[in-house]
């Protein structure tokens, strides 16, 4: 899979430089030998994939390398990427006895990056069974880790299974939406390649948008997984969203932001830039803005800092990053001033009777030069309308918790399009236990 | 304040503390010892003085485990590489600076009568305390018939010791190998030739590692290996019960010097509680330096403050007898496992352990609800580990789910991971409390049985009566 579309950028590598460096070989050992091996460990149970963390920690410290990597990609096909995005701070290593006795976590992450790296420097293939063991033919719509797990598990087993993309790259948000220096979108690529040597076909840059395309893929496929993801960014509703001025500058939400600058499309940025809203991805944005540039970066959030929906270890780090916090504040217009400056104007917020109310007379301007919106993605309503039998309940695809079936029994789903929005790991649990599910339907039906 | 001194050991070696370096690397030059004893070591073997030899390279190899150097450590080092002269004049030098350390010489030579007077009476002159016979030496020298060669032959022991007895005027230690099946003979024989003490155990004959990309083992000298004298950490356990099978001979035991893996002050204290007068330290200190032997002055001193022990006679030996024969032992006292719910951390090895290592009484039944006996009554750790993979985790996205994932139930770590013991089932064996990786988590905590102590020997014994009585 080429990666062309992917700028080879000193300076883009510069500013995004590792935010963790990969451990060295022998760091990586004495770190494995503190692993205490626990019985049916609590980190392997708090793993939604349930890889075999003190398994594959124990194959690094007695330098079974290769060992460790198959133990991680058994269980999870993308633990490269899954190894550098994880918030291992509330999965595996929060839940680490070491804690307990007041001791630092096992760097589970960090050991599990070392196993995959080595497993990529050593260009090995993941062993699959004879294609064809299984007759089963699978669609999975959508590019993303749910997709591309349950088509790596589905290949695995010698089934076939095709993944269809919109985008001109795989990955989803692991190559267009993740923060650049936890992993590049150029590793994200180089995993798609990896499952694509499975036997996995990709088809990017096809759209699936209409009840014609979908009669096409019942037709060629015995099921079809929808690993759709969610939908766009929510808009913020209120005047001049769309940028003030005729060219619809000084407005470009979070996501676009990230795929921007991860895609050499956004190389500076500079002046003030606010984003809207304090959860991860916002904070991914606000991050970036710092390193693209920009001098002064707030964040503005309706609610408080005990509130805001990011993870502690995020908040942290964007502190770090000089991003500044604006508290109970929310945006009411975007405007041009008099000199052609950008203003956000602002009111403040308070709760009253349990309710977020705008306090009168509170009116503030920001002069700045960006407005990122980031108060999360909309659900996806589109697509879902032409699926027959499919459920869908609050914005998510109703699918069974164990196998991802929906309601219509030729579908199955997985990811953020069931979940709501979750990590990259819980996306790949999903694809995987659809996998297993399809597989198992079509056993029976050889049988 | 505790009094650290020996006196009159051997019958007339006296010493600050009982820390002596023993004879190896850290001993090879009157530099080093001088340096040793700026440092604080109570006494110094020389490196085994005699006939210089041609060492090769590379000499030493090491055990490591599960990351931590040198658990146990190889060499395959001869004696000193210098000339006898070298080392006297320096020996000479050394005793006039440092009157008050002990300067032990080890010595080796060919088992002649006239070259061991020869070097008797030379080292003597030279100003050593006392003399250290090295049998023990297992590689190399033993090629030669020295070393082991004559510590593994009692008859070849007694007669050097008693040429050397002829002419030494000074206490001779026997250094004894524990290469032999049964150290106690060579014991008995050094103490008819006449010995004032023994020190033990010498290395261990070893090959630590073969290198899995050469296929040579190490350490390699050009391609090949030889087998090595073992010592360091790993080899204190074999060390004291040789020492202790020893003292507790009364035809072998005499003043006794010990060593094998002494590194702390507590290695020193468990030498002493089973008679040592004082110990030898080599590995630790090729490891760590010379700088070590503070931490056992201070610690020692320290120990013997809290348990108001003033001199090392106090204590020394005082665990001698509690070693006894497994027959001796009361059949009748019964402990078992007790887990403390508010330090568990939750790691189930003592379950593990319990099940594929011991007798299947640790349980992970905390919230399905305590069942006693029989193992077929209990959840297998197999499939206690399937329902774990088969379970379905999320990522606690939301502060509220993450409120939940970690939320504390009454102990620190939540409760079905906290393992609980049977104690109708438990036999006290200790494997549980040995792998907890929290001090005082698990204790063995001592049950009435109700029953008289018996030991095997009287309930044999008892059995021979009845039997006899009940004959016709």
């Amino acid at each position: 899979m080429s990666t062309s579309a992917l700028p080879h950028d000193e300076n883009l590598r510069a500013r995004f430089g590792e935010l963790k460096p990969a451990l060295a070989a022998q760091a990586a050992t004495i770190e494995a030998d503190r692993c205490l091996n626990c019985f049916d460990a609590p980190c392997t149970a708090a793993c939604p994939t349930h890889i075999d963390v003190p398994g594959f920690i124990k194959r690094i410290a007695s330098g079974n390398l290769r060992g460790s990597a198959m133990r991680i990609l058994d269980a999870n096909i993308l633990g490269a990427s899954c190894a550098r995005v994880c918030p291992v701070d509330v999965l595996c290593e929060g839940t680490c006895v070491m804690v307990q006795q007041n001791r630092k976590p096992i760097q589970i992450g960090q050991l599990q990056r070392h196993a995959m790296d080595a497993f990529w420097a050593s260009g090995e293939a993941v062993p699959v069974k004879a294609p064809g063991t299984s007759k089963l033919r699978v669609a999975c719509i959508g590019g993303g880790p749910a997709s591309m797990a349950c088509a790596a598990e589905l290949c695995r087993q010698g089934a076939q299974a095709t993944v269809i993309e919109r985008r001109e790259l795989p990955g989803g948000l692991n190559t267009y939406g993740v923060a650049e220096y936890k992993l590049r979108a150029a590793d994200s690529v180089r995993e798609a390649e990896m499952i694509r040597r499975l036997g996995v076909e990709f088809r990017c840059g096809v759209e699936v948008d209409s009840a014609a395309t979908l009669e096409a893929l019942e037709a060629e496929f015995d099921f079809v997984f929808l690993g759709l993801g969610l939908g766009a960014m929510q808009r913020l509703g209120i005047p001049g969203e769309d940028g003030p001025g005729e060219d619809g500058k000084g407005v470009l939400n979070a996501l676009e932001l990230i795929a921007a600058y991860k895609t050499g499309h956004l190389r500076d940025l500079h002046g003030t830039v606010v984003v809207v809203g304090a959860g991860n991805t916002a904070i991914d944005a606000a991050n970036a803005a710092r390193r693209l540039g920009a001098e002064t970066v707030y964040m503005l959030y309706r609610r408080s800092e005990g509130e805001m929906s990011a993870f502690e270890f995020e908040y942290e780090h964007a502190k770090q990053e000089g991003v500044q916090f604006l508290w109970r504040k929310q945006p009411v217009a975007i405007r041009s001033d008099a000199n052609g400056r950008l203003l956000l104007d602002t009111l403040e917020v308070r709760r009253s009777n349990g309710k977020l109310e705008a306090i009168p007379d509170s009116q503030a301007s920001i002069a700045c030069d960006l407005v990122v919106p980031a108060i999360g993605q909309s659900p996806l309503t589109q697509l879902l309308q032409e699926l027959r039998g499919v459920e869908v309940s609050d914005g998510k695809i109703v699918a069974d918790r164990v196998t991802g079936q929906t309601g219509n029994s030729r579908y199955f789903a997985g990811g953020d399009c069931v979940n709501g929005g979750r990590e990259v790991v819980d996306a790949v649990a999903g694809g995987k236990r659809a996998a297993i599910a399809m597989l198992r339907i079509a056993e029976v039906a050889d049988a | 304040m505790p009094d650290i001194c020996v006196r009159n050991f051997a019958g007339g070696i006296n010493s600050p503390n009982p820390f002596w370096l023993a004879s190896a690397p850290p001993t090879n030059t009157g530099e080093m010892i001088m340096r040793a004893f700026d440092a604080g070591w109570g006494g110094a073997v020389w490196k085994t003085i005699g006939e210089p030899i041609t060492n090769v390279s590379s000499r030493y190899s090491a055990t490591d485990l599960n990351g931590q150097r040198i658990m146990g450590f190889n060499n395959i080092e001869l004696i000193s590489d210098r000339t006898v002269e070298q080392n006297l004049s320096e020996m000479a030098e050394v005793k006039k600076r440092y009157p008050k350390n002990a300067v032990i010489a080890s010595l080796m030579v060919a088992s002649t009568r006239e070259a061991w007077h020869e070097i008797v009476t030379r080292t003597e002159d030279a100003g050593a305390d006392g003399l250290e016979l090295n049998f023990g030496c297992p590689h190399g020298m033993s090629e030669r018939g020295m070393g082991s060669a004559v510590g593994q032959v009692p008859e070849y022991a007694e007669m050097i010791t008693a040429w050397v007895k002829e002419k030494a005027r000074t206490p001779v230690l026997v250094k004894l190998t524990p290469n032999i099946s049964d150290i106690r003979t060579v014991a008995r024989a050094a103490k008819c030739g006449g010995a004032d003490g023994l020190s033990a155990i010498n290395t261990i004959n070893s090959i630590t590692g073969i290198d899995l990309d050469t296929f040579v083992p190490r350490p390699n000298v050009d391609g090949k290996s030889s087998h090595g004298g073992y010592c360091g950490p790993a080899v204190k356990p074999i060390a004291l019960n040789m020492v202790q099978q020893v003292l507790a001979d009364s035809e072998s035991a005499l003043p006794f010097s010990g060593i094998g893996g002494v590194g702390s002050w507590r290695d020193a204290a468990e030498f002493l509680l089973l008679g040592c007068g004082t110990v030898q330290v080599c590995t630790a200190v090729m490891h760590y330096g010379y700088r070590i032997v503070e931490d056992m002055a201070e610690g020692l001193d320290n120990w013997m403050r809290e348990k108001g022990f003033k001199t090392l006679e106090d204590f020394r030996g005082l665990s001698l007898n509690r070693v006894t024969e497994w027959k001796h032992l009361n059949l009748n006292y019964k402990i078992v496992a007790r887990i403390d719910e508010q330090t568990c951390i939750g790691c189930d090895l003592c379950h593990i352990a319990c099940w594929d290592g011991a007798h299947q009484c640790i349980h992970l039944d905390r919230l399905t609800g305590p069942v006693d006996g029989h193992v077929e009554l209990h959840r297998t750790p197999a499939a206690k580990e399937a329902e774990s993979y088969a379970s379905i985790a999320e990522t606690p996205v939301t502060r509220k789910e993450r409120a939940a994932a970690f939320a504390h139930g009454p102990y620190p770590t939540p409760l079905e991971r906290i393992p609980r013991v049977d104690e109708t089932e438990c036999v006290g064996c200790n494997l549980c409390s040995l792998v907890c990786p929290v001090d005082g988590c698990i204790t063995m905590v001592e049950v009435d049985t109700g029953l008289k102590p018996e030991t095997w020997d009287e309930r044999t014994k008892g059995a021979a009566c009845v039997t006899q009585t009940q004959a016709p």
